[in-house]
């Protein structure tokens, strides 16, 4: 009886599917949910479009652990940017697969950290200071604590890397996100067999941009780089 | 010449009571809603005093408004452009809601619930914010009533520059005077210059400045950039926000809520005409102190035939032109030299001006003189020192100030001799270069201060907004439309269940005291 069961629950075929939604279609979804959500939110509620600063309520821990996150974060994600999007004919110019993943491990493993120090300083305050608390939304206290499991889980990759200095997976992950951005089929078949750990890392990544455009998250579309570009100081408007 | 029209306001501190009506009036309209409860878009500070919120003159601290460079070009400041970005996680020129108060409300309910006790049911304070029983409050909007709180605090006053402060905190020698305060709508406005998105920004019809709330970010650096703090930071929805001038009231040519409910009848609105082209070297002039005839310089005279010809050219409606002829504003200011602007040395060039205060002459009359000097008494006899209303109003140079109190004082006397005596005084009139018509003027709009003098507002003129005069299309598409909404056209954006940012607060304005959680 027991063989019968496995028999119809082929653990390796179940697997097999997971890994296909997880890493063949739901990139996609996310994807999707991340730019046309964000296109309607932006088009409908402009009101709700904003930051979300709750620094006026409470100036304490603001400028360490605000500052430290950001930077740590913005430096992380160009670094994911550029580390999974060049191509391996580019960088092999300059450097090996190898070197190359030893400068993620460092340069992530640095900036992974400040944004821990930074995010835990902003947890703790988000989490435990009465008016903060009190005044934030279901979605500010949620998206904190999911960036903070990514942190942790971030850094916890880089003892798994260093098993093998020789940038395989990392090259595997790369494939990865090549195929899905350029809408190449077998995406999800190159990390078929890499750790968990990055996995996890992985899903909990994506699942970021599917709740990005309901969140505060959509300030970061707004970056206001124009106001460098603007001449001048004033604006005037006709009514 | 570029010539821009502007509603500005003066405000005639010598007839304020401070009754706080225009304040609690402006609240009933603007600031009732979850998330400001501690903006008062106006307010009135009893001087000396350190103000609401805490020391806000003292840009030391705040670094708000322009600073001059040695090149002579002026920059906020907070800083250049990358400056102000590189504050944007973390603002250390931020005031926290305790430097204005925290908002709380009273637990009325209990008043009416409260089973039979044998002391009277009390209505403890709760915070708005937490929820939670507040204990006694220990700040607020209007902490310094009446000279309340010790000398030491109050004398932090930033207007004490330069003043042997310690003698007026004997009882004898103490003064005080009222200063409502609301957004200045500046002609070259700081926090228009520090916001990051390019959500603030001054109408070209009228001078109103205001925020685009759905442009607005949330980036906060125009709280800092404003050195009068009269930007609020709505914590609920994560947006700035300011005093409108009530431009829908001013649109139909109505005054703003507090010049209408004013008591006192010390607030005038009308039209300045100023010369756009001269703002840039109005507010980079070298001395703070010249910073006021320079502003006076910028404005235009409505009356100058080359003035009105550019107001033709440029398609202004005559209604402008006539109000601006009848301006009570522009009179006071640049005719009269009674009206000043509020701390020109944050170079903003503010447009909201003051009549400074007359007060009790009661240091000649210990000496055992009623008067020292004739009929009119010296400014120097004065209960409030000149200087200190210098230091608030003309960047401390006291002659302008000096001046005025002495005209303002000449105006009393001449009108008392009048009408007690019969007798025109023209000598003491040409003492401080005034004439009989002129001060004649001066006294129906000073001091007998009808409505329809005190208000000289043009409609704002919707069928010339197009390319064409009478575009009916504008004037139609506002028609029926809603008025004043937040976000989303007609929906009040406040629903219970949204999709994407569901307010975290009722308002909690109406008594009802939110629970703990």
């Amino acid at each position: 009886m027991t063989s019968e069961f496995f028999s119809y629950f082929d653990l390796t075929a179940f697997f097999e599917y997971f890994n296909q939604f997880f890493f063949g279609i739901y990139p996609y979804i996310c994807i999707m949910m991340l730019i046309g959500v964000s296109i309607i939110r932006y088009d409908r509620e402009q009101y709700t479009w904003k930051a979300g600063s709750s620094q006026l309520l409470r100036a304490k821990g603001m400028r360490m652990g605000n500052n430290l996150f950001h930077i740590g974060i913005i430096l992380l994600f160009f670094g994911h940017l550029i580390g999974l999007l060049l191509p391996e004919a580019i960088y092999h110019y300059f450097i090996t697969a190898g070197q190359k993943q030893l400068m993620a491990m460092i340069a992530g493993g640095i900036f992974g950290i400040t944004c821990f120090i930074g995010l835990s300083i902003l947890l703790h305050r988000r989490l435990f200071d009465k008016r903060v608390r009190a005044t934030s939304r279901f979605s500010d206290i949620a998206i904190l604590v999911m960036l903070y499991i990514q942190v942790i889980i971030g850094l916890v990759t880089i003892p798994y890397s260093a098993q093998h200095m020789d940038g395989s997976s990392m090259v595997l992950l790369a494939n990865w996100a090549q195929h899905i951005v350029t809408f190449r089929p077998g995406a999800a078949d190159f990390i078929m067999d890499i750790s968990v750990v990055f996995k996890l890392h992985l899903v909990l990544g994506l699942t970021t941009f599917l709740i990005f455009p309901f969140t505060r998250l959509v300030h970061v579309l707004s970056v206001p780089i124009k106001y460098l570009f603007r001449t001048g100081y004033q604006i005037v408007r006709r009514r | 010449m570029k010539l821009r029209a502007q509603i500005g306001m003066v405000l005639n501190l010598d007839k304020c009571i401070g009754c706080h009506t225009c304040s609690v009036t402006c609240k009933n309209v603007w600031t009732t809603r979850e998330g400001v409860e501690y903006a008062w878009f106006n307010n009135v500070e009893t001087k000396p005093g350190i103000g609401y919120p805490r020391d806000w003159e003292n840009q030391d601290r705040w670094n708000g408004g322009w600073v001059r460079l040695g090149n002579g070009k002026i920059k906020p400041k907070l800083g250049g452009k990358f400056r102000i970005l590189s504050k944007i996680f973390a603002n250390p020129d931020l005031p926290e809601i305790d430097d204005y108060y925290e908002p709380f409300t009273f637990e009325y309910e209990r008043l009416q619930k409260s089973p039979e006790v044998n002391t009277p049911p009390t209505a403890r304070i709760h915070s708005v914010l937490t929820g939670e029983m507040m204990g006694k409050p220990e700040w607020g909007p209007n902490w310094e009533e009446l000279l309340g709180g010790e000398f030491s605090k109050r004398s932090e006053d930033y207007n004490f520059k330069d003043i042997e402060k310690e003698i007026y905190g004997d009882y004898e020698k103490t003064f005080m005077m009222y200063l409502p305060r609301l957004c200045e709508h500046c002609l070259n406005p700081a926090c228009v210059a520090s916001c990051p998105s390019g959500a603030i920004y001054k109408r070209e019809e009228d001078g109103v400045v205001l925020i685009d709330q759905d442009k607005c970010r949330g980036w906060r650096m125009c709280v800092s950039g404003c050195p009068y703090k009269k930007i609020y930071f709505n914590w609920n929805s994560g947006k700035s926000e300011k005093c409108t001038f009530c431009y829908p009231r001013l649109e139909s040519g109505d005054p703003t809520v507090c010049s209408e409910t004013c008591v006192g009848r010390i607030r005038y609105l009308g039209v300045f005409l100023y010369d756009a082209d001269k703002i840039e070297a109005a507010a980079s002039v070298e001395n703070d102190q010249d910073l006021y005839q320079a502003q006076l310089d910028a404005f235009l005279d409505p009356a100058d035939p080359a003035v009105i010809d550019e107001a033709k050219r440029i398609a202004m409606p005559g209604s402008w032109i006539k109000a601006a002829q009848n301006s009570p504003v522009y009179k006071m200011a640049k005719e009269w030299k009674v009206a000043f602007p509020l701390h020109p040395e944050y170079r903003t060039l503010p447009m909201v001006w003051y009549i400074p205060p007359l007060s009790p002459v009661q240091s000649a009359l210990e000496e055992g003189k009623l008067l020292s000097n004739g009929a009119v008494p010296k400014t120097d006899d004065l209960r409030i020192p000149v200087k200190y209303l210098a230091n608030m109003l003309t960047a401390g140079k006291t002659e302008p100030v000096d001046f005025a109190l002495r005209r303002m004082m000449t105006m009393r006397e001449y009108m008392r001799e009048l009408t007690v005596e019969g007798t025109k005084n023209h000598d003491l009139l040409a003492e401080v270069g005034l004439d009989e018509d002129t001060v004649d003027d001066m006294y129906r709009i000073m001091a007998i201060a009808n409505y329809e003098d005190r208000f000289v507002i043009p409609t704002n003129h919707r069928e010339y907004a197009g390319k064409t005069p009478f575009d009916n299309d504008i004037a139609f598409e506002s028609r029926a439309s809603c008025g004043f909404s937040f976000g989303n056209d007609c929906s009040g954006g406040e629903g219970r269940i949204n999709l994407f940012s569901s307010p975290t607060h009722r308002n909690t304005m109406s008594g009802k005291v939110r629970r703990e959680r």
